[in-house]
């Protein structure tokens, strides 16, 4: 097959640059999209089809310690949902935490060519790489855990802004991060050194000598916006999942200024109500303090009804969610770095807080104005898995089917929200923002998310069809890098993928200054802990903003 | 001795599952050996003083020298043409190695199993019965102020433990060291390791279950009777003390030996202590862990899991992976002559398993990589010689508590590493499989999407 390429009649979605469903060529040579290729071109012909760039996923666990964990926990969730192998792509096994090749490989099946993992600690980034070098045909980045880390906490608390700067700029070159990742900030102390305590509030301090939350977020803020990385510090708020929480979101956001952050799955942080008692919906209070903030992104971290794992770095709250689920439950602390908890969890229709949580994720949806700030996202696997986003799909875009699937739910859950009145409809626009354009946006990554020229050739054509949720499951090209790994529905080239990191410079006498702390709590070697380009497949480096 | 002497600081001795990364080596260029190992311990200085090259072919088939290439085609038509091929060992070399030969396995639809299941795979099943609260050797060092030992004997399995992550390292939050902790041990006997602990638990053989049972119990408020001491060994006064020590910590750590895995139990013990300190939780912060023995056994577990979703005794035969334990773990397709080829990597089966396990393994054709020659090696049909992780290659290694650590090599090794080998013999593997597949006419991958709606 020649390596350039002509798609023919398709009509194309490329919100970027401003292309709403035209029919137009889109042309591929050396894995980009071009103006124009010669006539020995391959020409697919794409009537009656709709193109769109690959999807990008800006926020999911797929990768690493606590997802390799949640992997061994549930051979029952496995068992049921295999992923056969072809003579040239791998096995492996679905269900909500799926291996890695079937990872790879089912984000090819969507359409999505982009997938982010949002929290690693440090100490676990070279597990991380491995497995991201194993997760086929998706090009894919992570974000690194530093906000319950106890060596930049102890600078802040010396007030060295400086040299926290510079730290967390060695900690992301020292792991081949994207971007850096607060989980609960403030929280993990308490946890593990406090008998299983947490922090409740935005300004509480453990100690007298402790910071609070807001001082940690508000560091990350000014020294990730000064180091420049294209993706601001990914923001998993304190208190998610208890009532009144929004609170906490609003004051996270307001602490942001006018600087860019951008808040992890915000359903899961837009409840109202008094703490321990049922939540109600605050999705108008915090969709619309985003509607008047340009500065802040967010991604929802829909809820879909069925099984998903609960898993992450936040452990007192996969604690208190042990205590729901009554099952098994796994607890990972890492030294100086961070929690981990892991349950399994299934999200049932008739349980008042699961269709309040439901709703919660659709009305910020829907009664959000910028569709470029607010990305498709279930928190893979905590929502629920990223096989739910073409049902998620046509949840947005048919407003009957929506009323349909309402009708099924707790009526007195949904029925105290602005659900059952909310008409919008997305269009298929829309939807090509708020999975392809927006994310990449956020990300900074220039080459994603469009078809213009220039763009990676990472292009997904699905036939055009009524039922949304087929036609997002089922696209029948799929495009990566220009090579067609999935053509007439079939898999048809295995293709590895890149890994995508910053390099953000920083100061090198940095390491003078951890080093002695990290002799002193770490248990490995100082030496030992950087991670080196050999971890790194093939890989590019998203430049900083200057 | 020669004057070409190098020292490498910071390598790590993968002897054992500590996978200690401090290790100053001296290492002798001429002699190929190294000749000092500072800060390893007996088993360490062993480990790397015993690792020298010795003169052999790097490829044997039926006892000949051969070349690589012929060794690794021959390798890649046994394995290919077997109904019921098996792979098994992995533990003693690095995740890259281990990548390539669950690979493999997945290409000719074999069965995967490491040395977990006849270790700390019963730790394995309780951890997907109960799940499990741990930690990184680290925050034991920062934090614990009580560690109970139970079924090991660290100090003469895994010297170190002790000394560099548990009992007498100072710490962020036990800046004195042993004197902030209390150290416990479970044991059947008094081992070299019962002089470190303060409290010392002589359980009856085979009385792990009840005594932890009985524990939970105390935890969650129960009466217990004091016919527990006729049944453990074990008085109530003993445990109901012990109890609310365990209550009252700030940070509490369980080690599980393969005293709890391989006695009568097995998983049930290994989830006896994980739910005992599940529910520790409810009181004060509780972690538990496996003390893992092999060098990267806890790479195994990762790679394979990772590969697969599942840790051990995978099978591959309907093209995708299936996870049964008894049936696709290596003693059982071996002793109920299943297999009819393997592949066995770093690992000597034919000297310590079952004798019909190793009968059977002795009349099919075997594909063996070691670094010496073994038991295994010698009834192989193709024999690869390769080089030592750790020592002559590079790569990564997982300590007990899923640490990854890169191995930084001493000396370089006429034979390749594990690595060098599986690598083409995938691609080959994968040659023939594709080779195959197209002259029965098979289409292209079908995919999920072909089927779009659940």
């Amino acid at each position: 097959m020649s390596t350039s390429t002509r798609i023919l009649n398709g009509k194309v979605y490329d919100p970027i640059n401003k292309v709403d469903g035209e029919i137009k060529d889109i042309c591929i040579k050396d894995g980009k999209i071009v103006e124009s290729v010669g006539d020995d071109a391959t020409r697919i012909d794409a009537a009656g089809m709709v193109i769109m760039p690959g999807g990008v996923d800006i926020h999911c666990h797929i990768a690493g310690p606590k997802v390799n964990l949640a992997r061994k926990l549930q051979p029952e969730d496995h068992r049921h949902d295999p992923h056969p192998g072809t003579p040239f792509t791998r096995s492996g096994s679905g269900g909500t935490v799926p291996s890695t090749f079937a990872t790879g490989y089912r984000y090819a099946t969507l359409g999505y060519t982009t997938a982010m993992e949002a929290a690693v600690t440090p100490i676990g980034a070279r597990h991380t790489l491995e497995e991201l070098h194993d997760t086929p045909v998706i090009d894919k980045g992570f974000y690194v855990l530093l906000g319950n880390n106890i060596f930049l906490q102890q600078l802040l608390k010396e007030g060295r802004k400086e040299e926290f700067k510079h730290a967390i700029a060695w900690w992301i070159n020292s792991t081949k991060a994207f971007t850096t990742k607060l989980v609960n900030p403030g929280g993990d102390e308490p946890w593990k050194g406090k008998k299983n305590s947490n922090v409740s509030d935005i300004d509480e301090k453990p100690n007298s000598n402790d910071i609070s939350p807001r001082q940690i977020i508000e560091a990350f803020i000014e020294a990730v916006n000064e180091l420049g990385l294209p993706h601001p510090p990914h923001i998993h708020c304190n208190n998610l999942g208890h009532s009144g929480n929004y609170k906490t979101t609003l004051e996270t956001m307001r602490t942001a200024g006018d600087r860019r952050a951008h808040l992890a799955h915000i359903q899961f942080h837009s409840y109202a109500g008094e703490l321990g008692k049922n939540p109600t919906s605050a999705a108008r209070e915090i969709a619309d303090y985003i509607n008047k903030h340009p500065n802040i992104s967010c991604d929802v971290g829909q809820v879909m009804f069925g099984k998903s794992t609960i898993m992450t770095a936040d452990a007192p709250l996969a604690y208190m969610l042990r205590g729901i689920a009554k099952g098994k439950w796994v607890n990972a602390d890492t030294e100086c770095e961070s929690g981990c908890g892991i349950v399994p969890f299934s999200y049932q229709e008739h349980v008042y807080v699961h269709a309040l949580q439901w709703a919660i994720g659709l009305e910020l949806f829907l009664l959000s104005e910028d569709p470029w700030r607010i990305i498709l996202s279930t928190d893979h696997p905590n929502g629920g898995s990223f096989m739910n986003y073409p049902k998620l799909i046509k949840l947005l875009m048919d407003s009957s089917f929506r009323k349909e699937e309402l009708s099924r739910a707790n009526q007195k859950a949904v029925n105290k929200t602005l659900l059952p009145d909310l008409e919008r409809e997305y269009t298929l626009n829309e939807i090509a923002i708020i999975t392809r354009a927006g994310p990449a946006k956020c990300l900074g990554l220039n080459n994603k998310g469009h078809l213009g020229p220039g763009a990676d050739a990472d292009i997904t054509i699905y036939d055009d069809q009524a039922d949304k949720e087929i036609m997002f499951n089922a696209p029948r090209y799929v495009f990566k890098s220009g090579t067609p790994i999935i053509s007439n529905h079939e898999f048809c080239q295995d293709h590895d993928g890149r890994l995508l990191h910053v390099a953000p410079a920083y100061d090198e006498t940095i390491v003078d200054t951890v080093r002695p702390f990290f002799e002193d709590y770490y248990s490995i070697e100082f030496d030992n802990y950087a991670v080196d380009d050999s971890y790194l497949h093939d890989h590019e480096i998203i430049p900083v903003r200057n | 001795m020669s004057d070409n002497i190098k020292t490498v600081k910071n390598a790590t001795c993968t002897f054992c599952g500590c996978v200690c990364d401090d290790m100053e080596l001296t290492v002798d260029l001429d002699a190929k050996r190294i000749t000092k190992a500072k800060n390893a311990c007996v088993l360490g200085r062993a480990w790397f003083a015993e690792h020298t090259i010795q003169d052999g072919p790097a490829a044997m088939i039926d006892g000949k020298e051969v070349t690589l290439e012929e060794a690794i085609e021959e390798a890649a038509q046994v394995l290919t043409s077997a109904k019921f091929p098996i792979t098994y060992g992995l533990s003693d070399t690095t995740c890259e190695a281990q990548r390539q030969a669950v690979a493999i396995t997945d290409f000719i639809r074999g069965s995967i199993d490491t040395t977990t299941s006849v270790c700390h795979g019963p730790s394995g099943l309780a951890f997907q019965g109960v799940g499990e609260s741990t930690m990184t050797l680290g925050e034991v060092k920062n934090r614990a102020d009580f560690i109970m030992y139970w079924g090991g004997n660290p100090a003469e399995s895994h010297p170190r433990h002790f000394t560099r992550y548990t009992v007498t390292p100072k710490g962020m939050f036990t800046p004195n060291g042993k004197k902030d902790r209390t150290v416990v041990l479970v044991d059947v006997r008094k081992t070299p390791s019962t002089p470190v602990a303060d409290i010392f638990l002589q359980v009856k053989p085979g009385k792990d279950f009840e005594l932890a049972w009985a524990m939970r119990a105390l935890v969650k408020g129960h009466k217990v009777d004091s016919s527990i001491e006729n049944e453990t060994g074990v008085s109530l006064e003993v445990l109901e003390d012990l109890v609310q020590r365990m209550k009252n910590c700030n940070y509490g750590v369980l080690f599980m030996g393969m005293g709890l895995t391989m006695t009568r139990g097995r998983h049930f013990n290994s989830g006896a202590i994980m739910a005992l300190a599940a529910d520790l939780n409810e009181f004060t912060h509780f972690v538990a862990k496996p003390v893992r023995g092999h060098g990267n056994v806890t790479g195994a577990d990762n790679v394979v899991s990772w590969q697969t979703g599942y840790p051990f005794g995978v099978n591959f035969s309907k093209g995708y992976p299936r996870f049964n334990p008894g049936e696709f773990t290596t003693v059982d397709t071996l002793s109920r002559c299943d297999a009819d080829a393997a592949l066995i990597i770093a690992s000597d089966p034919a000297a310590n398993f079952p004798q019909a396990a190793i009968n059977h393994l002795g009349s099919i054709p075997v594909v063996s990589f070691d670094t010496k020659e073994t038991a295994t090696s010698k009834l192989a049909h193709v024999a690869f010689r390769t080089s030592t992780y750790g020592i002559n290659t590079g790569g990564t290694v997982y300590r007990m508590d899923d640490v990854p650590i890169t191995l930084r090599p001493a000396f370089e090794s006429p034979f390749p590493s594990d690595e060098d080998i599986l690598t083409p013999l995938r691609k080959r593997v994968q040659e023939i499989v594709i080779g195959k597949s197209k002259a029965k006419g098979a289409g292209a991958g079908v995919t999920r999407a072909a089927s779009p709606v659940k």
